[in-house]
């Protein structure tokens, strides 16, 4: 038991040493920390946003609203499916409800035909199937979607967003943001360093999805003013109508989408000097638009941000080269905001935020530097009192206990982990066992002395007996720290995170360690005495 | 050189002599955190019940004008503010209710913050502001689901484990005393109002890890002893186990009780609350695993018949060497 082989010490020592190297970029001030990684790798703990400052915001999707835009969508295919199929089929009484799309075949005869058509809309472009189509009373069509099928758009969608959203804090600046996705439909947006981020949720929060629409001018106002539209049209808000009236009715169909856009950029309009954005779309959103706007002459269109209404000008004429100019009541500011987020791209999906937490620098600056006070402090006494007990074993203890602390920093940097104030919990309960190791040991050792043994045995004995105990207590921790880990959530993962990486280092100086050096005392003084 | 000696040696305390007034006492305690914990209920924090909770400090000023900020805020029409100190003198926490629609529109909840943190400024020109957490209603379901099955969880987690590397006894004997420090962990923060968040789930899991191991500790002591002195009475033997360990729980306690005191005397203020329930913990910990779970062992029958070595008991517990004693 006290044996140890040569090449075992020098794996042991091994350990130490880099454990120990990787622990010091994190406790070095940030400035020779840079200076120090122009030449070797400096592996370094995060900071949690409560103790480095920062802002935190979750972001949650609405889920029903894909499947609602997904089938409108659908819609929307079914009805220029149908239209261009030879002969045309003719179909009414198309419903949304119930999270399906359903119509009537006026011919029923056509209902095969139009089942044909509909073949190609129900597969996605990986070839897999989106939506089911069934018959209902000989001639009503119900496509309705596939389980898989809101999963696997949500999945893109959240990807996309993910995106979006990092190219719209990138306009931002220097910011370093850390955007994650977390469970099925939610977003993590981590910006240290910022505590006001009213302009960044400002940005994140606009889904900037774009719309061109034909005003529906056959409207009748009474009716729009009471919400009511006409069959194809709709009725959105238009808080900025020159005819005072707060809605306008559009036509649903026809329109085209403003998510192909090569370029916006805030600007000013040359007539009323009032800011504005220009956009630029790609090629083929530039061909719909000169479509649309060649078939529409003097025509009213609606310029819709997020379902809202910014503006409804007359088109003058077809516009080809694919600029066009939104103005509306900009400053100059939101004109700004808006740009950035109709360059980066619509978000595919409504994001809300739940959740925000920032914490300004002064606060977390000081936790930090009172945390680490009472830290130092707090050891120091651990380690007064563990020699004034143990004497010469209880000095093998605290060195254990120092390598053991630069250790869990290690590994923590070594693996990226982020430490947060729960984090320091699981620190403080891990110095715990560590302590308690060795005071189980030395208890032991004592008690095994006092029954008469000689001191190599009791040393023997000593750590034999008390590793049971050890093993034990250890392992109830590790599978606690496992089950929080699956169970918990953020900062209760942080918690287990430290107890994890705590409980193998803790083991490994307070038992492993302390035995070696204890063990090449013993063999090479061969003591008659032990104070303990 | 002498060393310190924190328990005398050869001390033989009859702890259990106590058992029945310690258990009746721990009951009652127990009794007593559920009821305060269902009449006076638990300052929960924002993570727990949604809302938003601003944090500021007047830097210039040696203590915060609360009386005042409950008025000038209340008067802003968004209800009545939650104001309490923390920490310092100077630094308060601004706690209010999401306003009605905000789940659906988050922009409401930020422009409450805005006009907040706005009379703070314009009234005080030295506040600065610390930090706005801001929780949905769903969200904090979801968090406070998730902290409690975490919880609950480790605790049934830890419990089998036990029963599995002990007896069916002891592992029951873990679980309950478990559960009592929990309890009256509950009961200090519905006794003292100390707002009660996710980082007071933290500490719980830390108490829960320090009572399971000292816990342990005992165990293994009373298995040991269990399979040495097979004729000896059950209390006998649960005071000898308890006084064998007890310079080790001593001396452990107070180590880690070290660093917990001066977390909460010196630490940042954010964390009061949070070292305090460390520091209650440890005590309540350290007192359940003698007087909670060790007497239970004796109302379950825990006797010489247990950890009686048969073909299969290798896998239950280990055998140790009966007869050390006797070498040279």
């Amino acid at each position: 038991m006290l044996d140890f082989p040569r090449w075992r010490v020098w794996m042991l020592n091994t350990l130490i040493i880099f454990g120990v190297l990787f622990a010091i970029p994190s406790l070095l001030p940030a400035q020779m920390r840079d200076q120090l990684a122009q030449f070797v790798p400096t592996p370094t703990i995060n900071l949690g946003l409560d103790l480095a400052g920062g802002s935190h915001i979750l972001l949650e999707a609405d889920t029903s609203q894909l499947a609602e835009t997904r089938l409108e969508a659908l819609e929307d295919g079914v009805r220029t499916a149908m239209r261009r199929a030879d002969p045309q089929i003719a179909i009414a009484d198309v419903s949304r409800a119930d999270g399906q799309l359903s119509f009537t075949v006026s011919d029923v005869s056509k209902v095969d035909a139009a089942r044909e058509a509909l073949i190609p809309l129900t597969s996605n472009a990986t070839g897999s199937r989106d939506w089911n189509i069934g018959v209902n009373d000989g001639n009503r069509l119900i496509v309705t979607p596939e389980g898989t099928g809101n999963e696997a758009a949500l999945d893109q969608a959240m990807d996309t967003a993910k995106d979006v959203i990092d190219r719209r804090i990138n306009a931002l600046g220097t910011l370093e943001p850390t955007i994650i996705r977390q469970g099925d439909n939610r977003i993590v947006v981590q910006v240290p360093g910022l505590d006001d981020p009213a302009a960044l949720k400002a940005l994140i929060g606009k889904t900037a999805k774009l719309e061109f629409k034909l005003v529906d001018e056959m409207a009748d106002p009474d009716q729009t003013a009471q919400g009511k539209a006409r069959v194809g049209s709709q009725v959105l808000p238009y808080p900025d109508n020159p005819s005072g009236l707060p809605y306008i009715a559009v036509r649903r169909l026809g329109g085209i989408s403003g998510d192909k856009l090569e370029k916006a950029d805030p600007t000013f309009d040359s007539q009323t000097n009032q800011p504005a954005v220009t956009i630029q779309f790609d090629s083929e959103g530039g061909q719909k638009f000169a479509r649309m706007t060649q078939q529409n002459v003097n025509k009213l269109f609606a310029i819709i941000l997020d379902g809202q209404v910014i503006s409804a000008p007359q088109i003058r004429e077809p516009i080809f080269g694919g600029v066009s100019q939104i103005s509306g009541s900009f400053t100059t500011e939101s004109a700004n905001a808006l740009s950035i987020s109709l360059r980066s791209g619509a978000l595919p999906v409504d994001l809300k935020i739940v959740e925000e937490r920032s914490v300004g620098p002064d606060l977390g600056a000081d936790s930090i530097r009172r945390g680490v006070l009472a830290a130092v402090i707090g050891t120091t006494a651990i380690l007064v009192l563990m020699f004034l007990v143990y004497g010469r074993l209880g000095m093998y203890a605290n060195f254990a206990l120092v390598i053991n602390i630069a250790m869990i920093l290690g590994v923590m940097a070594l693996v990226n982990a982020t430490l947060t104030l729960p984090g320091i919990a699981g620190f403080v309960l891990t110095i715990g066992a560590a302590v308690d190791a060795n005071v189980l040991i030395n208890e032991r050792i004592r008690e095994e002395l006092k029954r008469g043994r000689r001191i190599v045995q009791a040393i023997e004995v000593g750590y034999k007996e008390a590793s049971r105990a050890i093993f034990d207590a250890n392992s109830t921790n590790v599978i606690a720290a496992v089950l929080l880990f699956f169970f918990g959530s953020g900062p209760i993962r942080g918690f287990a995170v430290v107890l994890m990486i705590g409980i193998v280092t803790s083991v490994f100086t307070a038992v492993t360690i302390t035995r070696m050096w204890v063990s090449r005392w013993v063999k090479r003084t061969r003591p008659h005495e032990l104070t303990i | 050189m002498k060393l310190l000696k924190l328990v005398p040696d050869d001390t033989n305390i009859d702890f259990l002599k106590w058992r029945t007034w310690a258990f009746g006492i721990s009951l009652l305690l127990m009794v007593a955190s559920v009821g305060l914990v269902a009449t006076k209920g638990l300052n929960f924090g924002v993570d727990f019940i949604g809302g938003q909770m601003i944090r500021a400090t007047f830097t210039e000023s040696t203590s915060a004008p609360v009386t005042e900020l409950r008025e000038t805020v209340a008067k802003l029409g968004y209800g009545d503010p939650t104001i309490q100190r923390f920490g310092a003198e100077n630094q308060v926490s601004i706690r209010m209710k999401l306003p009605d629609g905000a789940d659906k529109n988050p922009e409401l909840a930020n422009t409450m913050a805005t006009k907040i943190t706005e009379t703070l400024k314009a009234g005080h020109p030295d506040v600065r502001i610390d930090g706005v957490d801001s929780v949905s209603g769903k969200v904090s379901e979801e968090l406070f689901s998730t902290g409690m099955r975490a919880l609950l969880a480790a605790m049934a987690g830890v419990s089998i484990y036990i029963w599995f590397r002990f007896e069916w006894q002891f592992g029951v004997g873990a679980i309950w005393s478990l559960l009592h420090d929990v309890t009256l962990t509950f009961g200090l923060f519905a006794l003292t109002g100390w707002e009660f968040d996710l980082n007071i789930i933290a500490a719980l899991l830390t108490i829960i890890g320090y009572s399971l191991n000292d816990t342990v500790v005992v165990y293994d002591r009373i298995r040991e002893n269990l399979m040495k002195f097979r004729k000896m009475e059950m209390a006998s033997l649960l005071n000898l186990s308890v006084n064998e360990t007890l310079s080790r729980t001593v001396m452990t306690s107070v180590s880690i009780s070290l660093p917990l005191i001066i977390l909460v005397l010196f630490g940042p203020d954010v964390i009061f609350g949070f070292s305090a329930a460390m520091a209650f913990g440890i005590v309540v910990g350290t007192y359940s695993s003698i007087y909670q779970a060790a007497p239970i062992l004796i109302w379950l029958k825990v006797g010489s018949h247990s950890f009686v070595p048969t073909d299969d008991a290798g896998s239950k517990a280990e055998r140790i060497d009966d007869n050390f004693g006797a070498k040279p």
